[in-house]
């Protein structure tokens, strides 16, 4: 099968260059027929790719260690549900999920646009293409999956234990799926600015949902990231500035910017520039993100580490940065404002403000993220900046984006009148600097910043729920509609404006969240015995008693030691949860020169947080067992195993080392073992998770496509059909 | 390479090549809509556009973030630009054979 696999990988390299011919071709020489033929291409790059990445799940599936890559990612303990994500963790697996994904989403855009934008889309066409064919060529010359072993081994290296989280399952194809429908976009600008077609909006409409669509996972893809990260590495963050988050961030925050843009451009003829910068930019920075993963040229817990990617990924953003400016000032004149600004009071801008506080947050992260870089190059030293440098810039920047984003829904296009404003902003200004005086009499004043965000965020909340009132009214006035049916049919007639309203929403919920979770949580280090007790915030916790246990997989192999602590919470005397952090050892894959019991304390450790989630606060305790105490059991049961190595059968030797491991976690308990504890009570930290999904539900609102998308690509079908059969008869 | 993969390999590249040659035998179904068909299209998307525009700009004159005078000046310039297209569609749709 891997041959098949190969095979399928070079068919699409052959047919993406094919492909990337065949719609220029047409394109220059107007041959519908081949313009057909390269569109088609992309179909079947999708239907080869599809092919290849089923012949390697079901080879991780059935634990076919023939497989080079399976061997070293899979094992026959790991899941069945992380076997079939195992696919993703390596370097050539996740990039054969980056071409399907691409091949898909293209196939996608290129089906719903084949009877629209016929000068732009073959152009965009061949860009989709090209990016498949670069892909392809990485995974036919560079990474192959389909890599063979000369000798399978009897069992595979199995899943990195930080993987096995639920949402690692979902975030790799969610942040991959943002990153190649950001490529969209690009692919259609470059499209209009090659034909020079960039004058109407007809391009940006086109392509504004698969916009909107990869904001949407990729956002999606970075809260889960932050979930994984909460409630699996054990440092009780959610948020590090780590390279690789940020570049996954850097995107999101110009497709941030774009989406709002883009309805300038649409309603206004204004921000040509500007826009199309902005989707060349996002495309570029989507596959920056791409590179910044894979290349190993920053430190990231995520990476893949050091590989040979490095050099194509950099032609490629070369050409994609030297080939968009060289294309923007070719085409300046055609992409001039059919406009102007009337009134700084407007929609237009505020978003034009929205936008320069969202690229400034993307200069500050991408300074942040490539400074390790920069200072090498200036000063021969790596230096990374931390947290404290981000958040300086950021958290200001945050705040007035979250004051914008209540402002936006409440002030009109082109003009509004002081009067207007005035109706408009009393309501949501007064809940405002109530709620603020309120929390200042609580004592939130001894944070400013998070107290400003609070503000903004009722401000919000006021203002979003302000405009659901008033058309809710407006619609029961004219309909006689009850409460929830005029809602339901308010949405419906606009659902982008009321979808959007409510991602509004769930960001500023998603950014109290953040500010309240980071000026206001108590955190501790503490190392305890059992019976002792340390006060965090209100709460006392007490390491009431240790735990230990040896966890086989469904075959029976031994696949981790756990060592965990019974947790008492108590607040005012009254115990209010009990929490059960744990660490968990995982044997090495590296079994030259360890014992077999050693092995179980020089792999992976994971940890398994104790966790009380609730609306206003969260309880979260990590440990680390002091193990320094079974050392000297642990080399014991090394030399008696080295003594008897060859003289047991391998199932009585299982047995032995099970029975020696379940002595090593009986002696654990015995021993009332000291052990770290993090533990840390951080108010609203739940209110991220609830405001991303309010921002999940809003943008499926703002995508679902509305009666009147659907009655257009009717008229547009039938147009077609008549002028088809006309000409036919 | 065993004999099985090999075939799956032709039987693959007979389809991707039919796949993809199709539309260049020049009899193939999915044959491209005129391009005065594809403008109508284009502009029918424009009108919808403009149109949305028009009831943005009532609901906004009923939700009180337009003033009736704003409203009038700005519904006005819609309807002249909502006119055009429409005058576009007629002339775009006489050219459809």
């Amino acid at each position: 099968m891997a041959t098949v696999g190969r095979a399928l990988l070079i068919l699409a390299l052959v047919v993406a260059l094919y492909g990337v011919a065949a719609s220029i071709y047409g394109a220059v020489r107007r041959r519908d027929d081949w313009i057909a033929s390269g569109r088609r291409s992309v179909y079947a790059i999708a239907a080869l790719v599809t092919g290849a990445f089923a012949i390697l799940e079901f080879a991780f599936l059935r634990s076919d260690f023939t497989f080079a890559t399976v061997a070293s990612h899979s094992s026959t303990t790991t899941p069945a549900f992380y076997k079939a994500a195992a696919a993703w963790s390596s370097q050539e697996g996740s990039l054969l999920l980056w071409l399907w994904l691409l091949s898909l989403w293209s196939s996608l855009v290129l089906f719903f646009t084949r009877r629209q934008l016929r000068i732009v889309t073959p152009w965009a066409t061949a860009v989709l293409l090209g990016f498949a064919a670069f892909f392809a060529s990485l995974l036919v010359f560079k990474e192959t999956p389909f890599a063979l072993l000369a000798v399978a081994p009897a069992e595979g290296a199995g899943l990195n234990p930080l993987l096995r989280h639920p949402s690692m399952m979902i975030h790799p194809p969610m942040l991959y799926s943002g990153y190649t429908l950001f490529t969209i976009p690009f692919a259609f600008a470059i499209g209009a600015l090659v034909t020079r077609q960039v004058r109407a909006a007809d391009w940006i409409r086109a392509t504004r949902r698969f916009a909107l669509a990869a904001w949407l996972f990729l956002g999606i893809g970075i809260l889960l990231g932050a979930r994984w990260s909460y409630s699996e590495l054990g440092w009780g963050g959610y948020w590090a500035w780590d390279p690789v988050e940020n570049a996954s961030l850097l995107p999101w925050l110009t497709g941030t910017a774009l989406i709002h843009s883009i309805m300038i451009q649409e309603k206004r003829g204004m921000l040509k520039i500007w826009n199309v910068s902005l989707v060349l930019a996002t495309g570029t920075l989507a596959i920056l993100g791409t590179f910044l993963v894979r290349s190993g040229i920053l430190d990231s817990i995520h990476a893949f580490g050091a590989s040979t990617l490095g050099v194509p990924f950099v032609i490629l953003i070369g050409v994609m940065i030297g080939g968009s400016i060289a294309l923007v000032v070719w085409r300046r004149e055609a992409l001039r404002s059919e406009n102007r600004l009337d009134s700084l009071l407007s929609r237009e801008a505020i978003f034009l403000l929205n936008n320069l506080v969202l690229v400034a947050m993307a200069f500050v992260v991408f300074w942040g993220t490539f400074w390790p870089l920069i200072a090498e190059a200036l000063t021969g030293t790596r230096r990374a900046l931390g947290p404290p440098w981000f958040d300086k810039y950021t958290v200001p920047l945050a705040i007035m984006l979250v004051l914008l984003s209540g402002i936006g829904p409440v002030i009109a296009w082109r003009k509004a009148t002081v009067a207007n404003a005035r109706r408009n902003f009393l309501l949501p200004a007064v809940a405002a600097i109530g709620l603020g005086a309120v929390l200042s009499a609580f004592g939130a004043a001894s944070r400013p910043l998070a107290l400003a965000m609070f503000v903004c965020g009722a401000f919000v909340v006021a203002s979003v729920g302000q405009e659901f009132w008033r058309g809710v009214g407006v619609r029961r006035a004219m309909t006689g509609e009850g409460p929830l049916r005029a809602l339901r049919s308010l949405v419906a007639r606009n659902r982008r404006r009321y979808g959007g309203y409510l991602v509004h929403v769930g960001m500023a919920l998603l950014f109290v969240g953040v500010a309240a979770s980071s000026a206001f949580n108590n955190a501790r280090d503490v190392r305890l015995v059992p019976g002792q007790t340390m006060r965090v915030g209100d709460h006392d916790f007490t390491y009431a008693q240790a735990t230990s246990r040896v966890s086989t997989s469904r075959s029976g192999a031994l696949e981790k030691i756990s060592f965990g602590a019974v947790v008492d919470v108590r607040r005012d005397g009254e115990k209010i949860v009990t929490l059960r952090p744990e660490r968990s050892y995982f044997p090495s894959r590296d079994i030259a020169g360890l014992g077999p019991v050693g092995r179980f304390f020089e792999g992976e450790a994971t940890s398994e947080i104790g966790l009380k989630a609730g609306f206003r606060r969260d309880l979260w305790a990590a440990m680390t067992p002091d193990i320094r105490k079974l050392m000297p059991t642990i080399q014991e049961g090394d030399r008696v195993f080295a003594a008897a190595a060859g003289k047991l059968p391998p199932e009585l030797e299982g047995q032995a080392l099970g029975a020696a491991l379940s002595g090593i976690v009986n002696r654990y308990i015995a021993s009332e073992p000291a052990a770290t504890f993090r533990v840390i009570s951080s108010p609203l930290v739940t209110w991220i998770w609830l405001g991303a999904i309010v921002v999940f539900l809003g943008g499926l609102i703002a995508l679902w496509p509305g009666p009147d998308a659907a009655r257009r690509r009717v008229t547009a079908r039938y147009s077609a059909r008549v002028a088809e059969e006309l000409g036919r008869a | 390479m065993d004999i099985v993969a090999l075939l799956v390999i032709v039987v693959v590249l007979v389809a991707v090549v039919a796949i993809v040659a199709t539309p260049l035998r020049g009899t193939h179904r999915e044959r491209a809509s005129s391009e005065a068909a594809d403008r109508v299209a284009e502009l029918e998307a424009r009108k919808e556009a403009k149109y949305r525009e028009i009831r943005d700009a009532e609901m906004d004159l009923r939700t009180g973030k337009l003033s009736v005078e704003d409203h009038r000046v700005l519904d006005r310039q819609l309807r002249a630009e909502a006119v055009v297209i429409l005058k576009a569609l007629d002339d775009a749709g006489a050219e459809v054979p």
